[in-house]
């Protein structure tokens, strides 16, 4: 399945948000949104996501 | 000191973690600084887990987090930003910004308003980053804000407290309530000027992060911000116009 994650298309065999973190390597504190939406992490394995989905992680980063 | 949501800070000095020369440097300059709390934001996380290491640093300041929503243009995007930072900080404190104007980044105030009224039901303690506006001020705090961020100049533009009369009546109206100049600091003086006008608290970044030497600036900044703070509490005196000699008039030697 096509999938779009951080801006990037990307071929994938996950068919859950939570087996998509695990295929792409992503671990520690990340927060995710699909299609514009917060996922909280607690809801990620049970979260099905579909051809085209645009997926977000993201991670702590410097700010002001 | 206020207390922020329920929080003591150790210190009146909030400090930001962007565009530091090295994570070294950043580190000692939280540290020189001695702020109790810094501001953070969340990006889109990298294929090496970059956000993982500056978790892991961030974490080892022992300092409070105060995540922004940077960069957010909608009630939406910024709530949803709300969201993820909560869960990935841990905390329901949230800077919220909410950007209205490309080059001045001021505040969309209408906006703003609106989203700390839906954070404050979803039970987050907002910091909302705002114009120094009373009307504004009373709407940010019926809708549930319990502190409130004036700016004092643009984010990043060094240009010290813009509108020193509306800061003044912003905390004339408000005696109760935790003030924070946040952003437009340039040189330490413009932090301590803050605090002389009884401000609970000064949010900076650029100023430390930017210096040639951001160690030292930010040990200054600390200086500065203890030094406004205790000459307000000291009472300053009034300007005046015409001079009054501060050596005793009567007693002096007659010589001419």
């Amino acid at each position: 399945m096509k999938i779009v994650i951080n801006g990037e298309p990307r071929e994938v065999n996950a068919e859950t948000l939570g087996e998509l973190l695990a295929e792409c390597c992503f671990s520690g504190r990340v927060a995710t949104a699909v299609n514009e939406e917060f996922v909280p992490s607690s809801l990620r394995i049970a979260h099905k996501l579909a051809e085209g989905d645009r997926v977000e992680v993201v991670a702590p980063m410097q700010g002001g | 000191m206020k207390r922020f949501y329920g929080t003591e800070l150790p210190n009146p000095l909030m400090l930001g973690t962007a565009q530091y020369p090295s994570p070294a440097i950043l580190e000692q300059a939280f540290r020189a600084s001695g702020a109790g709390v810094a501001t953070v934001s969340l990006r889109r996380e990298g294929a090496g887990g970059a956000g993982q290491a500056f978790w892991s640093m961030i974490r080892d300041l022992g300092v409070l987090i105060l995540p922004n929503t940077a960069g957010c243009h909608t009630v939406k995007e910024a709530v949803t930003t709300a969201h993820m930072a909560r869960e990935v900080f841990d905390t329901p404190w949230i800077k919220l910004e909410l950007i209205g104007h490309t080059d001045s980044l001021q505040p969309d105030v209408f906006q703003l308003v609106e989203a700390a009224r839906i954070l404050t039901e979803e039970g987050f303690q907002v910091f909302p980053y705002t114009t120094e506006d009373l009307i504004v001020a009373e709407r940010l705090l019926a809708a549930g804000c319990q502190v409130l961020m004036p700016w004092g100049a643009p984010i990043g533009s060094g240009r010290g407290l813009n509108n020193e009369y509306a800061l003044r009546a912003m905390r004339a109206e408000f005696p109760d309530v935790p003030l924070v100049v946040d952003a437009g600091i340039g040189p330490p003086s413009h932090a301590a000027h803050a605090m002389e006008l009884g401000y609970d608290a000064v949010l900076l970044n650029t100023a430390v992060a930017r210096a040639g030497d951001p160690v030292a600036m930010a040990q200054a900044m600390a200086l500065a911000v203890q030094a406004g703070q205790r000459a307000h509490q000291a009472d300053p005196i009034e300007p005046r116009d015409m001079a009054e000699p501060s050596t005793p008039v009567i007693g002096k030697a007659f010589l001419s």
